[in-house]
Parts: C-alpha cells; structure tokens; sequence
C-alpha cells in the first residue's frame, strides 16, 4: 500500500517530470537522427562530455548559461565527429558510435582529472547550477502547481523542444527533407538534396538536444558532475524512441513511461526490497517496451503482407 | 590474396600510428614533463618484470571477452552483453568458490564451468528476444549490462558479504577454488593457459567446424545461408550463447586468478574492451592475444606514466577510440586500395578483350 | 524536325567489366515520342542514366540543342530541362503527393512550409496538363499508376521539356497504360520530347513516333514507327548477331519429377502475379520457360526452391508433395537452384572458393572429420571442381570476390550441379558472362540432362532458350500461354507474338505440358 502512496503523491508526479528530463532530451536527438536515417548511438557520450563540460566552464565563467553554452558546443563537436566518420569516411555508425562512448567515459575522467585533480567527482570545482523556475499562476493550482511548478529551466526547455521537433520534423523546409532523406535516399538525391549534408545538419541538432540532456544531468539533476553519471539514459534513450515510433509526440510518452520508472527506482528506496532490485527497474521496462515495440511491429508486417 | 593481407596491416599500423600521434600531442599539451610522460607510456612495461607481468594479466581477460565478441560479430550480431556475462561469471565463481568445499581437482574447473554456464544462458536472452520478436540486440544487451550489474552486486551484498572486511567485498574464497600463480612475485596466473588453450578451441571451432563455418556464412552473406539451407536463426543463436560461454568463463577465470575475494564495486568495462580488440583482430581468434596484449601494453603503460607523471591514465581512451573508428572506416585509405584493385582490373579486362572494346 | 538532343559515341563500362554500351548514337527531335527499345540488358537504361547523370560514360558526348553538355549529377540533368521517371519510383511513401512533388523546393512562408501553396501548385500543374492527382493524399496508400502521375508532375515542375520515361508501363494495368498514353500524348501537344523506354512492341507502335532499337549494347537502327512492323522490330530486337549453336542429342524424357499444380501467387499490392499455373518437368528433360521478364518467372522459382512462401496450389516432387519443405529438405530431396542474382544468393563473395563449392554439403559425413572438417577431402574436391568447370583462380583458398563474373558464376554451377540433383533449376544461368563461361555452362546442363536430371531453365535470351531447351512453356501476366514440344518447329518470330502477349494457345494445347 505504500507504493500506492507514494505513486499517487504529488511529488512523485514532479520526481517523473525530473528523471524524464534528460532522457526526453536525448530521446529527441534520437529521433531527429533516426528520422534522416542514422543511429545515433554516441548519445550516451555526447551526453557525458556535455555534462562535464557544462560544470567545467560554469565554474570557470560562474555562469551556468556560459557552461550551457560549453555543454552544446562539446556536444556538437562530438556529433561532428560522429558525422565526419560515418558520413566521409564510412565507418559503421554504431561502431562509431561505441567508439565515441568509450572515448567519453575516459575522456571525461581524463579531463576532470586535469581540471579538478579527482577522478571521480567534480566537487571541488565550484560549479553552477541552472536557475529553477516557479511558473506564476500555475503554482497556485493545486495538485498540478507542485506537479509543474518549480522545475529546473531544463526541464521546461525539454518539454519545448518536443514541440520544437514537431514543428522542425513537419512543418518546415529542413524537416521535409529530413525525413525525405531518411526514407528514401534516392528520391531525395534525385531532386538534388545533398543527403549526406541533411544527414550532418541531423546529428548536429540530435548532438545539441543531447548536450541540453547531458547539462541539465550536472547542472539541474545534480550540481556535479561525476565519472559515467549518464548510467545509460542515453541508450534508453534510443529504446524510448524506438517504442515512441519515432514521432516526438510518442517519444514523450515513451520517455514519460521511462521517467515513471525511475522515480519509481529513486522513491522505493525507502521499502524493504532490496535497492538493487528497485535500480534495476528502468532497465528491465526498457527491456520490455522494447520488446513490446518491436512484436508489434513484426506482426503489423505480417498483417501487411497477409492481405 | 597477400595483397588483401598486406593492405590490411599497412591500414591497422597506420590508424594505430595516427593514434599515437593524437596521444603524443594532447600529452605535450597538458604535461609538464612530457618526453619523461611518454618514456614512461611507451616503455615502461618493459622496465620491470613486474610491469611486463601486469600487462600479461590484463591480457587475460581482454582475450576472453574479445573471443566472445569476435565469435558474436562473425555472425554479424551486436550484441554487447560480454560485460554483464563477464562479470555475473565471476559472480557465479564467487558463489561457488565460497559456498562450496570440494577438492581442488573439482572444486576449480567446477566454478569455472559455473560462471561459463551463467554467461552462456544470459546472453541467451538478447539473442531470444531478436529472433523471436526483433528486438535489437544491441539495446537489449546495452541494458542487460545495468541489470546484471545490480543482480550481481545484489548477490554478493546479500549473501556473501563479508561484514568484517570494513569495505564491501565477499567472504574470502575457499583455497582450493584459487589458479595458482604461475611466477613469484606476480599476479600472473595459470589462467593465461585456458585463455591460450580457448584462442586455438575457438579458432578450431570457428574455421574447422561445420558449426563455425554456418556462423561465418551467416555472416557474411545471410541470404546465400538461408538459400544453401543454413538455418539462419539457429546459428544466430548459438553464436550468441558461445560468446556468453567464454564471457562467462573470462569472469570466472580473472576472479580465481586476480582476487581472493570478490572486490568489484561496479562493471569491470572489459566487454567493452573485448569490442575494440575484437576490431583489432578483424574478428580472428588467433590475432585476438596480439589485439588483447597491445590494447594490455597501452593500457599499462599509462597506468605507469600516471603513477610517476603528471599525465592521467585515461589518455589512452583516445587511442582506443580512434583505432576503433579509423579500422571500421571503409574508406579510410580506400583510394589507395582502390588504385591497386583498378589496376588490376583493367590489365584483366585488356588482356581478356584484346584491348577494344568492340 | 529540330534535333534537341544527341548522344554522340557513347561507351560505357561498368566496374565489374560489363560493356553496357558500345559507341552509341542516339538522337531526338523536338516534340517527339521516341521509342527505346530492346532486350533486357541492351543497355537502354544504362544510356538514359547516363542522359540524366547518374552514370558516367567513358567516352562520348552530349548535345543539347546543338550544344555540348556535361551532365554528372541529375541536379545538372534538371537544370538542363531533362527528367526522368525511373522504373522504380522515387518517391517518399509517408510525404503527401504535395509533398513529395516539391521537395527541395518547398513553397515558404515566414521560413515554414506553406502547405496550402504546395497544394496549389500541384493542384494548378495538374490541371495544366490534365493528369488528376489528389494533392493531399500520401503517396503510400495510391496505386501504381498514380504514383507514376506524381513521378511525371515531379519532373514537369522542375522544368523539364525532355521527359523520359523508364518502362512505364510494366506496373500498370491496360486501363491505366491507356490513360497514361493520352497523356504523353497531351505532353506532346504541349511542346515537350518524350523518350519512352519498353519492350511492349504494341505500345511502341502506338504511342511513338520513331523508334530507336539496341541489342547488345549497341544501337541497330533508327526508324519512323509508322513504317515499321511490329515483326520488324521483333526481329532487329532479338536478332542474332553471333549464332550460337548449341550440341546436342535428342533427348528421351523419363519420369515426371517435378510437377506444379494451380499455383497462384498474389503480390503485396494485391496484384496476382502467378495465376492457376500448372506444367509438369520429366527427367532427362530440359524445360525451357520463356517470356519477358517480370511475367511471373521470378515468383515460380522463389516458390519452387522454398525462398517464398505459398498458399495457393501444389507441389511435388516425384509425386510427393513438397510444399511446406524447409530449403534444407528440398535440397537433401535433389533440387539443386542457380540463382538470378548470383551477388545477392549465389556465393559469400568474402568467403574463399572453396567454401562456396561446399555450401550446401558442409555437414555431409565425408566432408567432416569427427567434428573438425576434413580440410583434405575438401580440397580435393574444390582442386576437383575447379578443374572440372574450369574455374580460373590462383588456388581454392583465393576470395571469391577477387573472381570475374564468369568464373564467380562458375563456381555457383559447379556446386548446384556437383550434388548429383534430380531437379536443377537455372535461373538466368549465363547473363552478363562471356562466351567461354556461358559454352561450358550450356554443355554442363546437357551432360546433366542426359544423366536423367530435371532441368527448368529461365532465361531472357531467347538465342539460349531455343538453342538449349527440348520443350518450352511461354510465361505472359502470370500465365502459361503456349506449350511446344517441339522446338525445331517454331520460329523466334512466333515465340516473340507469345511472349508480347499478342497470342495465346488453347487450354487443350497448354495442358500437353502435364503429361497426363
């Protein structure tokens, strides 16, 4: 019974909004990449590098904006990477991408090393935190006030950029051909778009989307930053946007669900199940929804071809 | 025939010589003392028996986990479970090797056979959930990794911790269940010898068996398989549960022969590593002890510039990552192939028309 | 009569050695529908990928209006006012046909997309040239014929004056094929050139207004369609130039092997592409099936060698019925296949020669050794082959990727026809091979024939269907349409009216074909 307590708490409901954050973030990259046709599995690095980053120059400038800046910058030079790689001089992307991860968990130490003398955590850097936001009006209502109100900035601009990426995605120019670029490369290359252009133009927005995850993680989540903090939300991510097909609106959902799952691991803390089992629990409903996804799509295949 | 070969090492010596250089240059950047930092990174692991041990030992378990990797890319599938199987392996021998009291002779290969088991059903369930439903393998197994992870430490924290010990570890391990040590006054350890006797099992498997070749079939050409009566889903599974087998065995063999105890407070990372030596090795059992001992030597090396530099060990995160990027490049020194492959082509072509095209 | 355009000595090679064209000459006048016709792999699509920039020639020119061009990308060969409808559309199914018609040239309004304008220029385009579209609906769920129409707009919003049009009419219903001539012919009023590629000899003489004919990747005449016969044209088309005779005894057929009984096959678009097929295949037999291609062949194999799943109708194989048999079990019964597209399911191009020839015996006893392969039996038996197919390499262990294509095709035959089968199918057994390669395949099926196996032999080339085949069946829309058991009585001329379609036999006479 006090599971049911604690779900139905209102600070449950903003604990979901706080662990969606940066997975909402990076699932959105996903789908931009996806929708011009690349994986981008980096998303996990490009997240970490991103958070070191941000805390780095916010303690260096005393401005969590600067260090939001350094966080996108680390991210889409992380994608350019990615970008130059699978698209000039075509490496497999995932490989690429395993590749990119690998170089962001001991990068990552390596410059925190040089920068903070610890290899672990960032505390002895004075780092910034992004400012929270109590949205006027809202926080007067009850229930959905302490629900919305009161988040990191982040998390707002998180819940923007899905909008952003539907209107980017279906209602511009760019978008079309994104997605044009994605399903078919051919048709796209016969009215002579550079694919391979659109396909950079699309992991540098799905490394920036990422970036906003990786810094709202060390400057909004927590004030720090400390060795693989990412934990794999950026391949979460990836399972999130799969199970959302690919559309914003469904990764919200999807990532939503994710968020559940997490305040859930973090709430649950305080039952006598052992923590172990409870911070299993967003991998295991990745797990599930993924498989959930991909059977419902071999039988919709099915289907098709049985008519 | 050669000339494939030769192009291949030319390619490798000159993406591992990129990287270098890459690593050379972010160290004169950040160190004060740089030409002492990379003495140190180059030839360190020679400078002591003891280093030139250490690096033996890591080779240990970067050969088991680039065997699994290798066996599972032959068959084209990306599942990167290695981690978790490496390290519930060395769970289960934990479990084993304390819980139990058998004589060496059994107790010993017992607890290895143990942790191989255990790798072998976990990488099962990625491979099951591709071919019955679809689900990537590569996200599945990348989220198959956390979970082990918690059920392993679970394992450990709630039945075999050792309260005593002031940090969290497990009970000791029962004596009989330890490898031996094969030089004094190091770690290395008779472990080497199953690792060595594993490259030449799986590269007999993989290039002498009916087994090996339907996976290399399947991977190479999936449809050619399937229409020369391959059972595709078949082979894609055992690959996978194979690979789980020697991740399993690799945890189990590097906790006998490296601890006394279980001490891991999270993922040791070598199924990672099994990635980029698997990479190295171009999926080839017998260049995985090369892959594995030079990844090994980096790796030493900078843990030795670190100890007695200014420059942190994990500098050689940019090598592994370059090296990765710059083999799986297809077009990374493409032209210069392409040349010799044109060239050839159109001797060929002249000598079998005559010379016109009429 | 202007000219507008032409193609002055055009030769081109690809990589892997095929001569698709050999110094073509091509030439169009302003206004005109001409007609391109030939065979499958006359290298008529080739020299209009070259026109629209998607390949390069190795030598020769392009002349547009009487000005030399050079045109290496399509987004040159638009600027210069040509399009091209491809055989396989290029279009975005999720877009709407609005969409997909102004991709790369999205109408803008404050940077956004402005849908209602998109709608409205596809809307006015249509009715200029009068080729009724849904703007808003996606291009998904139309049927074929519509896509074409989007295909066309497409074009024609890009400016295009020379239109060309790839096949258009193998996807399309009579109905539409209809439809779809009264529009090039409107096309036409309006000023603009069409260059219509087909093998439908009908429709060339219906629609064109000149006709140009290529065989071999050369062209073999120019001339006005309205004073040329369809026979003519036929004859120009499939004509021999080198007359491959063929060796043979005449053939003494046993047993049925393989029988097909009331196959149908309904595509993914609903379309049937076998309908009640029904022929029966006897040992010591060499059953040829001709027809042009996309008539249903392609479907008949993939069913028979297990590649395809199958609903409707029976098969069997020495009277016992095969139809749900794994790959595996119908080839441990003896059906031995050469596949189409030897690249895609022939060989593992990366694995050596010798593990190709044992692909399909690799767990047999004799080529295993307790559990390790027996590596000596298998290079005997490679050495064996090699030899006795002549395969030329440096030795079994070289990649098979390193082979030419003739020698790549010849592994594939020597190890469908070295397992002793009692049912081959050969599937284009010698396209884009040279003369050598193709000798030895020829005879090779022979020698299996007269030892008692089953052929089925599927070929475009009507020079190896006459020569090889003892008896033949015409394939047309997915159906049997003629039967002949006697080869030396029919002419390549008479085969051609089958295979157009123009005629058709009896059912009585088809029937002869189950031997029963």
């Amino acid at each position: 019974m006090k599971i049911l307590e604690i779900i139905f708490s209102t600070s449950f409901g903003y604990a979901i909004l706080r662990v969606t954050t940066p997975i909402l973030f990076a699932a959105l990259g996903a789908v931009i990449s996806d929708k011009a046709g690349v994986i981008n599995i980096a998303l996990e690095g490009i997240m970490l590098m991103a958070a070191l980053w941000g805390v780095i120059i916010s303690a260096f400038t005393h401005s969590a904006w600067w260090g939001l800046v350094a966080a996108i910058v680390s991210g889409v030079l992380m994608s350019f990477i990615l970008a130059y790689f699978s698209l000039n001089l075509k490496t497999d992307v995932i490989l690429a991408g395993i590749a990119l991860n690998l170089f962001s968990s001991g990068g990552t130490i390596f410059i925190l090393y040089l920068v903070a003398h610890d290899k672990g955590i960032s505390s002895s850097l004075k780092s910034e935190v992004l400012p929270q936001m109590t949205l006027p009006l809202v926080n007067k209502i009850p229930v959905i006030g302490p629900i919305f109100s009161g988040h990191n900035i982040l998390t707002y601009i998180a819940l923007l950029a899905v909008i952003l990426v539907y209107v980017l995605l279906y209602r511009t120019p760019l978008g079309l051909r994104i997605r044009a670029v994605g399903e078919n490369p051919d048709a796209a290359d016969s009215v002579g778009i550079g694919v391979n252009k659109i396909r950079y133009i699309a992991l540098l927005l799905s490394g920036i989307l990422a970036s906003f995850g990786g810094a709202y993680l060390s400057m909004g989540y927590v004030s720090w930053f400390s060795t693989n903090m990412t934990a794999g939300r950026g391949f979460i991510a990836l399972a999130a946007e799969a199970m959302g097909k690919g559309t914003p609106l469904g990764t919200f959902f999807a990532s939503l669900l994710f968020g559940f799952a997490g305040a859930l691991a973090n709430n649950l803390q305080s039952l006598r199940i052992p923590s172990e089992f409870i911070q299993m629990i967003p991998y295991i409903v990745t797990i599930i929804g993924l498989v959930i996804y991909s059977s419902s799509q071999v039988s919709r295949i099915k289907k098709v071809k049985e008519q | 025939m050669h000339r494939e070969v030769l192009f291949e090492i030319v390619r490798t010596a000159v993406a591992i010589l990129i990287s270098l250089f890459v690593v050379f240059l972010i160290v004169f950047l950040v160190s004060s003392q740089p030409t002492e930092a990379l003495s140190k990174f180059l030839i360190g692991p020679l400078s002591k028996v003891r280093y030139f041990s250490n690096v033996l030992e890591l080779s240990i378990p970067l050969i088991f986990n680039g065997l699994a990797i290798s066996i599972m890319f032959q068959a084209k599938q990306f599942n990167i479970g290695a981690e978790g199987a490496f390290f519930m392996g060395a769970v289960a021998a934990t479990v084993v090797g304390i819980t139990m009291n058998l004589p060496r002779i059994i107790h010993l290969p017992f607890a290895i056979i143990a942790g191989s088991f255990i790798g072998g059903i976990l990488l099962f369930i990625p491979a099951i959930l591709k071919s019955k439903w679809n689900a990537s393998e590569l996200v599945s197994s990348l989220m198959l990794n956390y979970i082990l992870y918690y059920f392993g430490i679970f394992i450990i924290n709630y039945y075999l911790r050792d309260v005593n010990a002031g940090y969290m570890v497990s009970y000791p391990l029962n004596s009989s269940v330890l490898l031996p040590k094969l030089m004094v006054g190091t770690r290395l350890h008779y472990g080497i010898f199953i690792a060595i006797a594993m490259i030449i099992i799986m590269y007999y498997f993989l290039y002498r068996t009916k087994w090996g070749y339907a996976i290399r079939m399947t991977g190479l050409n999936e449809k050619f398989a399937e229409y020369v009566g391959i059972n595709v889903k078949k082979v894609i599974l055992y690959a996978q549960i194979i690979g789980g087998i020697i991740a399993g065995m690799g945890g189990a063999v590097e906790l006998l022969g490296m601890y006394t105890r279980f001490e891991w407070q999270k993922l040791p990372g070598y199924g990672w590593d099994g990635i980029i030596v698997a990479i190295l090795a171009r999926n080839n059992p017998l260049l995985v002890p090369v892959a594995a001992f030079f990844l090994s030597y980096i790796r030493i090396g900078a843990d030795l510039m670190a100890r007695m530099t200014d420059v942190p060990s994990e500098v050689v995160s940019v090598i592994q990552a370059l090296v990765i990027m710059l083999i799986a490049a297809e077009s990374f020194m493409a032209k210069w192939r392409h040349t010799m492959v044109v060239k050839r082509a159109k001797e060929e072509f002249y000598v079998n028309n005559g010379g016109s095209l009429q | 009569m202007k000219e507008i355009l032409k193609m002055q000595n055009i030769t081109k090679v690809y990589p892997n050695g095929i001569v698709a064209n050999k110094r073509v000459n091509f030439s169009v006048n302003e206004g005109e529908i001409h007609a391109l016709v030939g065979e499958n792999g006359a290298g008529k699509t080739t020299l209009m990928k070259i026109l629209f920039g998607l390949e390069q020639p190795e030598e020769g020119a392009i002349y547009l209006n009487g000005k030399k061009v050079s045109i290496n990308s399509p987004f040159i060969a638009i600027k210069n006012g040509i399009g091209m409808v491809h055989q396989h559309f290029m279009l975005v199914p999720s877009l709407t046909v609005a969409e997909n018609i102004v991709l790369g040239i999205e109408p803008r309004k404050r940077g956004f997309i402005d849908f209602k304008k998109a709608v409205e220029i596809t809307e006015e385009l249509a009715q200029k040239y009068n080729l009724k579209v849904d703007a808003k609906a996606v291009v998904r769920d139309l049927p074929v014929g519509m896509k074409q129409k989007v295909e066309i707009l497409k074009a024609l919003l890009r400016g295009a004056k020379i239109l060309i049009l790839d096949e258009p009419t193998a996807v399309l219903t009579p109905q539409e094929t209809e439809e779809l001539f009264e529009e090039l012919l409107r096309l036409k009023e309006k000023g603009h050139t069409i260059i219509f590629i087909s093998h439908k000899l009908r429709e060339v003489k219906q629609i064109s207004d000149r006709v140009t004919i290529m065989r071999h990747g050369k062209n073999v005449g120019v001339f006005k369609t309205s004073e040329v016969t369809e026979q003519d044209i036929s004859k120009l088309m499939v004509g021999r130039d080198v007359v491959l005779k063929i060796e043979k005894t005449q053939h003494k057929p046993g047993e049925v092997v393989l029988e097909v009984k009331n196959l149908t096959w309904i595509n993914e678009w609903g379309k049937p592409t076998l309908k009640n097929v029904s022929f029966s295949v006897r040992s010591g037999e060499i059953l040829g099936v001709a027809g042009v291609e996309g008539n249903g062949q392609r479907e008949l194999v993939e069913i028979i060698t297990g590649l395809r799943k199958f609903d409707k109708g029976d098969l069997l194989l020495d009277g016992k019925i095969i139809n749900n048999l794994s790959i595996k079990e119908r080839r441990e019964l003896g059906i031995s296949y050469i596949p189409e597209d030897r690249m895609v399911y022939g060989v593992a191009a990366e694995a050596s020669i010798a593990e190709n020839l044992i692909a399909d015996r690799f767990e047999k006893r004799e080529f295993n050794h307790g559990i390790l392969t027996n590596i000596r039996k298998i290079a005997s038996f490679s050495k064996y082959l090699i030899e006795e197919f002549k395969i030329q390499c440096s030795s079994f262990n070289q990649k098979v990727k390193m082979l030419s294509g003739g020698n790549i095709q010849k592994v594939v035959v020597a190890r469908e026809f070295s397992s002793g089968p009692k049912l081959l199918i050969a599937d284009q057994p010698t396209r884009g091979i040279d003369v050598g390669a193709t000798e030895l395949i020829h005879k090779k099926i022979i020698e299996l024939r007269d030892r008692g196996t089953a052929v089925l032999l599927i070929s475009a080339d009507l020079n190896e269907i006459m020569e090889l085949s003892d008896t033949l069946i015409v394939m047309f829309g997915g159906e049997i349409v003629a039967y002949f058991d006697d080869l030396s009585k029919v002419t390549e001329e008479e085969l051609g009216t089958y295979m157009l379609g123009l005629k058709k036999q009896s059912y009585e006479e088809i029937r002869r074909v189950l031997y029963a």
